[in-house]
């Protein structure tokens, strides 16, 4: 019911209503958070701190005075966003124990509209990587690992393997976030996306992921990655919920200069019915090598959907395509390098026992602090950055950047609206066989159809479209005009009112009731 | 072309991060060749982008302070502090040569 389709509308009337209150939503929450542990989703929950939350909902609701559809939902967030009083990790070494003296942007403006934070979601170590695997808290688990859906595709193993060998990831690098969404406990949960890991994690977890345009949502406040490409990301069970949160989260910051001074309206998506004005793209390098046939087979009968339904789609070329991941590479190492470097163990953070001099002593905190993939990043940006380089690698990399996104800028200008194209190259893969590649490999390979978004600050959201042989979901990425979102979203609801993407069949063990499935909220029933 | 030693050492110096170990190194070797791809293309005449809003003016904010106050609150996440001071440890040392330090690179 209301409290698994997830519709914000339908949970925010139930609570207008007084159907049910805040806090039983947030015990339910918490209670959902608990039994569903092994998934690994959240490093942090803030029971306390969420139920007094519920509570103040609760009195406003009470007096008839909510503050507005978002008052009294319980949200997580990503862990490298900044949370007043709650422990950011970033799942780092480098910053366990550190607590942020203040909320980003965007938590506070979630915590202004009344909404519950349960808690600081998993990820991979400080956003880099596309598995959300590489965390020192261990790796997410998707839900669907966990899903009637899956248990019936899957090959019986033997008895005691099952499980635990079996599962699959969440992708990354916002896969807690990702996950619990989709394992419902949490209505809506922040991501970031800096090469896809909004997107990434929601195509394989069946949510919707929305990439919002560069420069619309503040960044402030959120750990940077590249600042030339980070946003925060909106997940949510369905595309209606996106552009809530998105109503509550975009506009200019004074804290945020990079976001654009424009004035933002918050809007409700139309009941898109007739789309025979609409012209949708289809770029052909998208059909990229080790894209899976069931992935494109379900890529084209999107199009047709569109073409059926009297959209014009017509294939296009963005020709810089296959160089995006590479110029992803030398931008984002480069300024990874500069961006780490703030972390030496003085003011916050980690800071070794090494005494001698600071440059040893940030050498040693650096080193004992930061995974090796981070400590990788950080040596080839420096690489990248050094003099005898700096022209061919990093200003190349810039002209290069600058050619992918004219490529974008020809397409829309020759009047297509809306781009379609796959957002992943198969559905997850099981978590043994994912670590057989190492991160560079793996986030190579996995954010090439999602990262020239980023690298064009482009408006991109996944929708949730079918499941794959294996049970698992499988989604379909629309890239939209900058600052456009309003046509994006409105194009995804579309879509995904004729998919009609199916819930998760989630098959929970509880220790203390035993197996039970099909999680049922008693107050809905 | 391999990366010499010199140039993982004065890498290490920069980046204050060590190698590690062979991987390490191996790491950035692959990291390198993947990013030559670049140089397949052809970008005559074109500009470096810095940022996508390269069209907007940034905004710029009125120079007065508006928050602050808060030394307690940030002084609470440092680990050695005196008074309202953050402590490091003495500064100006360069980090030990090659020879002298412990780092992987010593034995390549």
């Amino acid at each position: 019911a209301a409290l698994k389709g997830g519709l914000r509308f339908q949970v925010s009337a139930a609570l207008k209503e007084g159907h049910v209150t805040p806090t039983e939503l947030c015990q339910r929450c918490l209670s959902l958070i608990k039994s569903t542990k092994f998934l690994n989703a959240y490093i942090t929950v803030a029971e306390e701190t969420a139920l007094k939350q519920a509570e103040e909902s609760e009195k406003r609701y009470r007096r008839g005075q909510p503050l507005g559809v978002l008052d009294g939902i319980p949200i997580a967030v990503k862990d490298n966003f900044n949370t007043a009083g709650i422990e950011t990790t970033c799942a780092s070494n480098m910053l366990k124990g550190y607590i942020s003296p203040y909320n980003a942007t965007v938590v506070q403006k979630l915590l202004d509209q009344g909404a519950v934070l349960l808690g600081k979601t998993n990820l991979d170590e400080f956003a880099m990587g596309s598995g959300s695997t590489d965390g020192v808290f261990g790796p997410v688990r998707n839900p669907w690992s966990y899903s009637r859906q899956y248990k019936e595709k899957s090959v019986p193993k033997s008895h005691s393997e099952d499980e635990e060998s079996n599962w699959v990831i969440t992708g990354g690098s916002s896969g807690g976030s990702a996950a619990a969404v989709s394992s419902f406990t949490c209505f809506a949960a922040l991501g970031s996306d800096t090469g896809g890991s909004t997107r990434n994690p929601a195509a394989h977890c069946g949510v919707v992921g929305l990439k919002p345009t560069y420069g619309l949502i503040s960044r402030h406040g959120l750990i940077p990655l590249v600042n030339s490409m980070d946003v925060p990301g909106i997940l949510t069970r369905c595309v209606d919920d996106a552009a809530v949160v998105l109503g509550s989260l975009a506009g200019h910051d004074p804290k945020d200069s990079t976001t654009i001074q424009d004035n933002f309206k918050p809007f409700e998506l139309p009941n898109l019915t007739d789309v025979s004005k609409l012209s949708i793209g289809i770029p052909k390098e998208y059909h990229a090598p080790g894209l899976s046939s069931e992935i494109l087979a379900l890529w084209s009968k999107a199009a047709d959907l569109f073409k059926n339904a009297g959209a014009k789609v017509v294939e296009v070329s963005l020709p810089h395509t296959r160089y995006s991941i590479v110029c992803y590479h030398v931008l984002c190492t480069a300024e990874v390098a500069s961006n780490m470097a703030r972390f030496d163990g003085l003011e916050y953070g980690h800071r070794s026992d090494m005494n001698k001099s600071t440059e040893s002593m940030y050498a040693a905190t650096r080193r004992e602090g930061f995974n090796d993939v981070v400590r990788g990043r950080i040596l080839s940006g420096n690489y990248f950055l050094l003099k005898q380089n700096y022209e061919n690698y990093f200003i190349k990399a810039q002209k290069v950047r600058r050619l992918i996104a004219n490529d974008f800028v020809k397409v829309f200008g020759s009047g297509v609206d809306i781009l379609l194209t796959p957002t992943t190259l198969s559905d997850a893969v099981p978590y043994m066989e994912f670590i057989k590649e190492d991160n560079r490999t793996r986030s190579a390979q996995d954010d090439i159809l999602t990262q020239a978004a980023n690298m064009a600050g482009l408006p991109a959201i996944n929708v949730p479209t079918g499941l794959s042989e294996r049970g698992l979901p499988v989604g379909l990425q629309f890239i939209g005009r900058s600052f456009q979102e309003k046509q994006l979203l409105t194009v995804a609801k579309w879509f995904e009112k004729q998919v009609k993407f199916p819930m998760i069949q989630l098959e929970v063990k509880r220790h203390d009731h035993g197996a039970f499935q099909h999680q049922k909220s008693a107050f809905f029933s | 072309q391999e990366v010499t030693v010199e140039v993982l050492d004065r890498l290490e110096h920069l980046a204050l991060v060590d190698f590690r170990d062979a991987e390490g190194v191996e790491r950035l070797q692959k990291a390198i060749q993947f990013a030559d791809q670049l140089h397949e293309v052809n970008t005559d005449g074109v500009e470096p982008m810095d940022s996508v809003l390269e069209d907007r003016c940034l905004y710029l904010r009125e120079d007065d302070v508006t928050e602050g106050n808060c030394t307690k609150e940030l002084l609470k996440n440092a680990r050695e502090k005196v008074e309202e001071y953050f402590v490091a440890p003495p500064g100006n040392i360069p980090l030990p040569k090659l020879e002298e330090r412990e780092t992987f690179l010593q034995g390549s």
